[in-house]
């Protein structure tokens, strides 16, 4: 018999509902979970076991009382960027050790009004920049599928908590494929909305203009679940959509005979693995059994263009971003010295090397004698990088994508090359520079290892690529998301 | 001016570092003028591209200023808002002096 940990949400939804086991002995489940895998795994900053545990009786309340909405009772990893009052935020970050914050996010308002479970603050890449979850200044996460390898990052505690079974789904955040690419590194669904669609009222800023909270679950149907409980209009987030949010499951089920997909050959580049190359021409031979029509005859020229675009503009914006943390208000802070003194010996202690090389690189890119040479021009290659794929989608319902060029690396294989790093992110950036939603869902393995498919959406079709997604999960059979740990 | 190999020099490391008083090392400030570089060189093919009349985007949506009225309401109280700061006196964050 599997255990309660093993569910997916709306399994988990259906066991409650039918009172087959309560909310509390879901939880207890994941706990004890967690006690058996974390010390190889490192998911998560801070466990909440005490939160989770009465959460999971307000829930069992809930369904009692007839007032369970379809994620009450679920227990979530969130990722720790996101804004928990009374509980410690650290971004990764050794600034924000101590960091108590009085206040919720939205989202995390969001998952209590739903009487959601929260496990624990899910590990990250500090301030969310690294493509590894390496660069946390709390131990590195390993990969549930093979511990010698990376997850994925920067939600990269989120994704393996999911595959490791640690909770059942999980918040994660999004700048340049922050959810997308650790989802498809230990084989599971992530999903980045449309820039908009999710509030950001409580999310620790990295790239103000890239930045968006999304969720990451076992599959398709629990992925659009959770971003109809998170996703709503928020006046506190000036950038937050106030259009009405179409409920995503009623997108499930549907058929897909029809759909017109694009595949862009800019994402069949060199550098990319053989057996991620297998996989995605299974799946698209699985989407036209479905009676989807693939054009693989498209060019996306600007995509190459799009690492340049996102390492000038995301540091950028970082640079401006990140200057809050002075010592002077919250966070660390380094005292015995002048004003100047305390902020540089604040920050030097504060800050890991992947924090400063992308500050440094921002306020290069901002500085007088190189903003029209970086910034400027960065910003408008972002302007044709949105207008070629406006183009595309006045032909394609969706593209489709690998969501990066190899399976799970080794832990430590591209900590010294930086750009090696940030070419991890190759398929997942173009999309979040033009603001688009796209999803990464399982295609099966390479050598043992997950490889993900990309389906990439217009602005606010979300439905679209869950509807595509969810009937490409069904032609693949058994999603099996969980990794054998 | 576009188009010639524009590697950062160690000066211009050592001045960005200064402007984002980051108390760079000089262990640090030698790495960085290696990694940026090679960073930076990568971002070359960028200025080929054709940009004449394009406008720049700030902002991947079409938003427009976003208004509120000016209505009393409850915000957060002063002394959680001062819960995470490192020293305080009489309701107010102590700071260092600026000027000498």
């Amino acid at each position: 018999m599997s255990e309660l940990w093993e569910l997916t949400a709306h399994e988990a939804q259906d066991g409650l509902r039918t009172k087959e086991f309560s909310s509390v002995e879901l939880t207890e489940s994941v706990l004890a979970r967690v006690d058996a895998v974390e010390d190889r795994v490192n998911a998560y900053i801070t466990r909440t076991d005490e939160v989770a545990r009465e959460q999971a009786r307000e829930a069992d309340a809930r369904f009692a009382a007839g007032t369970a909405t379809p994620l009450t009772g679920i227990p979530f990893a969130v990722k720790d960027l996101i804004v928990t009052k009374g509980v410690r935020t650290t971004a990764g970050s050794r600034m924000l050790g101590d960091f108590v914050p009085p206040y919720d996010s939205h989202v995390y308002e969001q998952l209590k009004r739903a009487g959601a479970v929260m496990v624990g603050k899910a590990n990250m890449d500090e301030f969310a920049m690294g493509s590894s979850t390496e660069h946390s200044a709390y131990g590195a996460t390993r990969n549930p599928w093979d511990t010698d390898r990376v997850p994925g990052g920067s939600s990269g505690g989120s994704a393996a908590a999911v595959a490791a079974g640690e909770c059942i789904a999980a918040l994660g955040s999004d700048t340049g494929g922050s959810i997308r690419q650790p989802a498809a590194l230990c084989g599971v669904v992530g999903l980045d909305p449309t820039y908009g669609r999710v509030s950001r009222f409580g999310i620790i800023a990295f790239g103000s203009s890239l930045d968006q909270v999304g969720p990451i679950g076992r599959d398709v149907e629990d992925v659009a679940t959770i971003l109809d409980g998170i996703s709503s209009h928020d006046p506190r987030d000036s950038t937050s959509d106030p259009a009405p949010r179409p409920d995503m499951r009623h997108y499930l089920g549907r058929d897909v005979a029809g759909k017109k997909i694009g595949v862009p050959r800019e994402y069949f580049i060199e550098g990319m693995e053989n057996g991620v190359r297998t996989r995605i021409d299974e799946a698209l031979r699985h989407l036209e059994s479905l009676g989807c029509e693939i054009d693989t005859d498209l060019s996306l020229p600007m995509t190459e263009h799009a690492l340049a675009v996102y390492y000038l503009i995301a540091p950028s914006e970082a640079s401006s971003n990140l200057a809050r943390y002075d010592g002077v208000k919250y966070g660390l802070s380094e005292r015995g010295g002048s004003m100047w003194e305390n902020m540089e010996q604040t920050r030097e202690q504060g800050f890991g090397d992947e924090v400063k090389r992308r500050i440094m690189l921002g306020v290069y890119a901002l500085s007088a004698g190189y903003y029209d040479q970086f910034y400027l021009k960065a910003q408008k290659v972002r302007t044709l990088i949105t207008n070629e794929f406006r183009e595309a989608f006045t032909r394609y319902d969706a593209l489709v994508t690998p969501t990066t060029p190899g399976v799970a690396f080794p832990v430590g294989d591209k900590l010294d090359d930086p750009y090696a790093m940030y070419l991890n992110d190759i398929y997942t950036l173009p999309s979040a520079v033009a603001g688009l939603p796209a999803l990464s869902l399982p295609c099966g393995l390479s050598e043992g290892l997950p490889v993900g498919l990309q389906i990439i959406g217009d602005v606010g079709a979300e439905g679209t690529i869950l509807q595509i997604g969810h009937a490409f999960e069904g032609a693949l059979g058994e999603a099996n998301t969980l990794a054998p740990l | 001016m576009y188009d010639r190999a524009m590697p950062i020099s160690r000066d211009q490391v050592l001045h960005i570092g200064r402007l984002a008083r980051l108390g760079l090392s000089d262990a640090e400030i030698d790495r960085l003028t290696v990694q940026l570089s090679d960073i930076l060189e990568h971002f070359e093919a960028l200025a080929a591209v054709d940009t004449g009349d394009v406008e720049p985007t700030a902002h991947p949506l079409p938003l427009q200023n976003v208004m509120r009225t000016d209505s009393v309401a409850p915000s957060l109280a002063r002394d959680d808002a001062l819960s995470n700061a490192p020293e305080v006196e009489d309701g107010l964050i102590r700071v260092r002096a600026v000027l000498e």
